[in-house]
């Protein structure tokens, strides 16, 4: 076992991990924050997405040891402290862009790290960097629409 | 996961020390070696990430040769490559999906010789040279065939160097899944030549395609190549397409390559 | 103006806010104190004699707790099947046992043979490595018409043989359908294939077994579409547990599609193994474990033939069908190639004969049950494909091909024993050709030939029966089981009201929309109304969510228990009013009495039930809350109309589905947002299901699309943004909502669009050989079909 550090949205956490501990695992069984969710085990599904360091990576393929000392932010930490959703989380339950929701947290924070270096993608943009994330519920369709609609371009999209 | 031993140095140095002991691996991004990992396909004793090692990462662009650390991640050589060497950059942005190429190194990529992985074909197409913590390897030495380099146990990419092509692109046709290339095609056209490579058909892996070279070395139009046919035999077969379909498909991205490039 | 409440109303999810804050609590985050880890070891050949399972090595290393065999499960059940079909020969299907661990034999590729429970979950895989399994490899029948072939290796000896029936349907009208085919001026004749499919909800199963031992009582945290179910196929068939001991849970469910409706080995093992360990013992599925345990879907191979008269009017249909049933019977597999296959081959048109031949098959595979539409997509691929080809042989109009023998008169009395209550197919095809712009085809056509791009249109109907259904009816047709649902209103003193449904959510939106139809009922706000669902130890016996069944037997249900309430809150206003029971109506969640200014408020009647002090109690207990349990009349009968057009480059083969339209009848709509949710979705997996999946095994039995990296899942760009419609709406007839039910019509109706399209896209390009691909519709098989 080996000791690691983190801060984990905004908090500084540490815990005794394995090395083949994977982030995913320890996010989930060390620090109790289950909304980040493992749907594959060949990093293609991309419900395990998180930000690390400011950048999107699968929380099922980085071990934690090799996430010490980073910054890490989850699903957990996108709404305001005051429990208000954060515009694009207000997006996604306005354009109805969920239905089981297992894929969404991983969803969320794909799209949350595209608009952070593309405030203003085209569709096409937006579904081009969606191919890491699977979604089995909502044929995309308003997915696509709620990011745009959180970019501020309108939810219309081509179909519409 | 199967247990192992996980050490992350700071220096080429360490790491080159770390890797000396029996069943040690380096780890790059883990975008490849972790899920192989998770699905206990391998067990090695011992970890060592690369992934804390400054002197790895960057991208440099000076004498009209692009220098990338081995650990520069995908993501920042779509970025930083981007006026230098674009089709690179383009390559670069579109391998796995962002967040693997928030985490997967080129070094990474190449020390692994994927048969369907990306990289190979730009190395091999714009005659890089694979520098390691112990020595220069040509690209044309390197690639040895099926998951397979010339780099010794324990060596390290510590950078690539691409000379930059006048002309290059790159053109990939996705495998449905995995979304690695069925087939990949990198040109590149240079004052020594045109090289073409390609990645995802061969059994062998990456390759050159000589007779595209010649072809393109006389008339670097797509037409040059229409006429061109590879032969099926060596090409992968699988579900997702036979060898008469793989190497048919080497001349439609050739040609696309040439026509974007 | 849009409603912003009620029935109607787009209302937004309430459960979205715990989804997206990461707030949802699904099976495998369930952590119970004390909980240990099982890992199964799994046959890794699709056909073997078990001579010996040889643990003594495993359970010796570090964590384990126990190992478990086949041996230990001797003494309970097999996994049950819920449907019994009976053969034309008058013999009962073939139904050989399928225990929770293998005993004596391994028949597929994922088979579990043992099970390890250990302290944490990387040693329960260590030990499940080292057991050693002494399999003596027997050759494996993996496609169908080699495991009927004569002299073929045998998936359950005691059987005698792989077929585990032949089903005619309606088999007095086998002659008769033969002879008008043999007559009629023009036939055509598609064979096809149905691909084979891995479900794939993207949470994997997941199963949490917990005993207490002071009480005796068994809890089952589970990923199901119907804890129920479980409940009772467990408790009875398997473990031998009685219901008031027996808990099932299905929390926050990850998608379902139908796959996890099924009673599943993994639920019955960790169960019986916390009871065995008097601790909790839980298993979550890695994917490439799901891909070999969870039920796949699909895998017919059929011949279909139609017969037409020279102006494509439709006179008889012949399919015949190999259904795969995989290596044992999965929970209701039997019932998808025959009462949920063979009832829709009438489609949307007036076809006097027809006969349904199928023959269903062991295989050494995994079980094939329900996916998503669960035999009625199958249906609809078969007879909208070869209308399609029918329609180009005698060089009519596809559209005018179906329009010709639309059913136009309601209620229609198919050949294949269903009824249809109602619908207006010319409708919802005359929207579809103003949404999807028909008109503009031969324009965006000619756009993209200049691309060097083969544009092709697809056009095709569908029909499903939904809200699966009379429990009369489904009992003469080999259900074991009733279909009803059930719901309890509790109405709190203050006026606040939870339902207890039967019906489960695992993305339909049930928190939202079942209150959406209590809240205009009484007119109270939708706040004020609760839903409970997924808890057998909170919620009424109930069947569950699955054939589009929530709202129009679920709902009814509630509707049913809400009329109840209202009743005996009627009753209570009238004592508080000194009026007449029969005078009293209740408005905006006020009972007044008629013709007066005199009324009493929701609340006040509620506090009144709880509060007795001025009551009837004579004649009225005390209390507001009531249990309905809804039986339907029949299916419901949803259908619609579907276009895409598609691009094709003919030098790679690669399909792009650049538009996707789709007019629906879904009778009425509670929740516009929804619905058009549900739509897309079907239509992303229907798209996905022509395109790109399939599940694909080797001749010796090795799944080759055991993960991601083979089993192509359609992606964001995969697809494009879809038009869709339901404002054509004919209300179902006989439940009291009117509705349909949404779920699975898109799956059911987007196949055939987007191979109807291609074809036509080759067929235009001049590729006039290219009559018909099988899916998935790959760039290498498209090219291949190119090149002929």
């Amino acid at each position: 076992m080996a000791r690691v550090t983190m801060t984990v949205n905004g908090k500084a956490v540490a815990g005794e991990v394995e090395g083949r501990t994977l982030l995913v695992q320890f996010l989930r069984e060390g620090l109790g924050l289950t909304g980040t969710h493992v749907g594959c085990d060949t990093s293609q599904c991309g419900a395990c997405v998180v930000h690390m360091d400011g950048a999107p990576v699968k929380a099922c393929a980085v071990l934690a040891l090799d996430a010490d000392g980073a910054e890490v932010r989850t699903i957990e930490g996108m709404a305001s402290a005051d429990g208000t959703l954060s515009p694009l989380q207000q997006a996604f339950q306005d354009h109805h862009a969920l239905q089981c929701g297992f894929c969404t947290p991983g969803m969320v924070m794909s799209a949350a790290a595209l608009l952070a270096g593309n405030p203003r993608p085209s569709e096409h943009e937006v579904r081009e960097y969606l191919e890491g994330n699977l979604c089995r519920c909502t044929g995309y369709h308003n997915i696509v629409k709620a990011i745009m609609a959180a970019s501020g371009q309108g939810a219309a999209i081509a179909a519409e | 996961m199967y247990a192992f031993e996980f050490t992350r140095p700071q220096t080429v140095a360490a790491a080159v020390a770390a890797l000396k002991g029996a069943d040690a691996q380096a780890l790059g991004g883990g975008q490849t070696l972790i899920p192989t990992l998770r699905q206990r396909l391998a067990s090695p004793a011992r970890l060592v990430s690369l992934a804390a090692i400054a002197e790895m990462r960057g991208v440099a662009a000076a004498g009209g040769v692009l220098t990338v650390g081995g650990g520069t991640t995908h993501a920042a050589v779509a970025r930083e490559a981007a006026a230098p060497f674009p089709a690179l950059a383009r390559l670069a942005g579109r391998i796995g999906d962002p967040a693997v190429r928030s985490r997967g190194t080129i070094g990474g990529s190449l020390a692994n010789n994927d048969p369907s992985a990306c990289y190979p074909a730009a190395a091999l197409a714009a005659a890089a040279t694979i520098v390691t913590d112990r020595r220069e390897i040509a690209v044309d030495d390197f690639f040895r065939g099926l998951f397979a380099t010339a780099l010794a146990t324990g060596e390290i990419i510590t950078r690539v160097r691409f000379p930059i092509p006048a002309r290059a692109a790159y053109a990939k046709f996705l495998q449905p899944a995995s979304r690695f290339a069925l087939v990949g095609v990198f040109v590149a056209k240079s004052s020594a030549g045109v090289r073409v490579a390609v990645t995802g058909a061969a059994e062998r892996g990456v390759f050159r395609w000589t007779a595209a070279e010649t072809a393109l070395a006389a008339d670097f139009r797509p037409e040059a190549v229409k006429g061109l046919r590879m032969a099926a035999e060596g090409m992968i077969g699988d579900l997702h397409g036979s060898p008469e379909y793989r190497a048919h498909l080497v001349g439609v991205m050739t040609a696309r390559a040439v026509a974007a490039a | 103006m849009p409603k912003d409440s009620g029935i109607g109303a787009s209302v937004k999810r309430r459960e979205d806010v715990r989804f997206l804050t990461g707030r949802g609590r699904y099976t495998d985050d369930i952590n119970l104190r004390g909980q240990a880890h099982v890992a199964f070891l799994r046959a890794n050949v699709a056909h073997g004699r078990l001579r010996g399972v040889d643990v003594a090595a495993a359970a010796a290393m570090p964590g384990v707790l126990r190992i478990f065999t086949g041996a230990d499960f001797a003494a309970v059940g097999g996994l049950p099947c819920g449907w019994q079909v009976t053969g034309r020969d008058g013999q009962v299907m073939k139904e050989p046992r399928h225990p929770v661990l293998a005993a004596g034999k391994v028949r597929h590729v994922g088979d579990p043979i043992a099970a390890v429970v250990a302290e944490t979950l990387e040693a329960a895989r260590d030990a499940a490595e080292a057991i050693v399994a002494d399999i003596e490899e027997l050759p494996a029948v993996i496609d169908m018409r080699g495991a009927l072939a004569a002299g073929a290796p045998l998936v359950h000896e005691e059987a005698g043989t792989n077929l585990c029936f032949d089903w005619g349907f309606v088999e007095d009208n086998r002659a008769a359908t033969d002879a008008a085919i043999a007559a009629a001026p023009h036939v055509t004749t598609l064979d096809l294939v149905n691909n084979r499919l891995i479900p794939n909800a993207m949470e994997p199963r997941a199963a949490v077994g917990d005993y207490n031992p002071a009480t005796g009582d068994s809890t089952l945290y589970t990923t199901s579409q119907n804890p129920h179910v479980i409940r009772l196929l467990m408790g009875a068939f398997v473990l031998g547990i009685p219901e008031h001991k027996l808990r099932v849970v299905a929390p926050d469910v990850g998608g379902g599609f139908g796959s996890k409706i099924f009673h599943y080995a993994e639920e019955a093992f960790v169960t019986f193994a916390a009871r065995a360990l008097n601790r909790p013992v839980k298993w979550t599925a890695q994917r490439s474990e799901s891909a070999l345990s969870d039920a796949h879907g699909r895998d017919h191979v059929t011949r279909i033939d139609l017969a037409l008269d020279r102006e494509g009017h439709f006179l008889a249909i012949r399919t015949r069908t190999l259904a795969n049933m995989g290596a044992y019977l999965s929970t209701f597999a039997p019932s998808v190639p025959t009462y949920l296959h063979g009832t829709l081959m009438a489609g949307n048109y007036r076809t006097p004969l027809i006969h349904v031949g199928v023959q269903a098959v062991f295989t050494n595979t995994v079980p094939v049950d329900a996916y998503r539409g669960a035999g009625r997509p199958e249906a609809t691929f078969q007879l909208e494909r070869v209308i399609d080809k029918a329609a180009r042989e005698l060089g009519i109009d596809p559209v005018e091909i179906r329009r010709r023998n639309f059913i136009d008169r309601f209620p229609y009395q198919t050949p294949v024993a269903v009824a249809y209550d109602t619908g207006n197919y010319h409708a919802t095809m005359d929207k579809l050709v103003a949404i999807a712009d028909l008109a503009g085809f031969e324009g965006r056509r000619q756009a993209s030939a200049r691309k060097g791009l083969l544009r092709g249109l697809g056009v095709n109907c569908y029909i499903e029966a939904c809200g699966i259904a009379p429990s009369h009816l489904v009992g003469q047709l080999g259900a074991r089981a009733g279909l009803y649902e059930s719901a309890t209103v509790r109405v709190n003193a203050t006026g606040g009201i939870v339902v207890m449904t039967g019906s489960h959510s695992h993305g339909q939106g049930h928190e939202t929309t079942f209150p959406q139809v209590i809240a205009d009922m009484i007119g109270i706000p939708e706040s004020q109304v609760e839903i409970v669902h997924g808890d057998t130890a909170n919620t009424p016996m109930g069947m569950g969510t699955y054939g589009s069944r929530s709202l129009a037997v679920g709902g009814s249900a509630m509707v049913r228990a809400a009329g109840k309430v209202i009743a005996k809150a009627k009753k209570i206003a009238a004592h508080l009013m000194e009026a007449a029971e029969g005078d009293i109506t209740l408005r905006d969640g006020k009972f007044t009495v008629a013709g007066t200014d005199r009324s009493v408020d929701w609340g006040a009647v509620c506090l009144a039930a709880y509060v007795p002090h001025n009551y009837p109690l004579a004649e009225l207990e005390p209390g507001l809350e009531e249990t309905a349990f809804y039986d339907p009349a029949n299916f419901t009968f949803p259908a619609g109309a579907y276009a895409c057009e598609v691009e094709v480059d003919p030098e790679t083969g690669r399909v792009v589905i650049d538009r996707f339209a789709a007019a629906d009848d879904f009778g009425n709509v509670v929740n516009p947002m929804i619905v058009d949710g549900q739509v897309h979705g079907g239509i992303g997996q229907g798209i996905g299901q022509a395109l790109c999946e399939g599940a694909v095994y080797d001749a010796n039995g090795q799944l080759v699309t055991g993960s991601y990296m083979d089993y192509a899942m359609p992606r964001a760009d995969d697809v494009p943004s879809y038009v869709v419609d339901h404002s054509c709406a004919t209300p179902c007839t006989h439940n009291p909502l009117g509705v349909k039910g949404c779920g699975e019509a898109g799956a059911i109706g987007s196949p055939p669009t987007v191979v109807n399209a291609v074809i036509d896209a080759l067929q235009r390009g001049g590729h006039r050989h290219v009559t018909h691909i099988d899916m998935p519709l790959s760039p290498a098989r498209v090219w291949a079909a190119i090149r002929g």
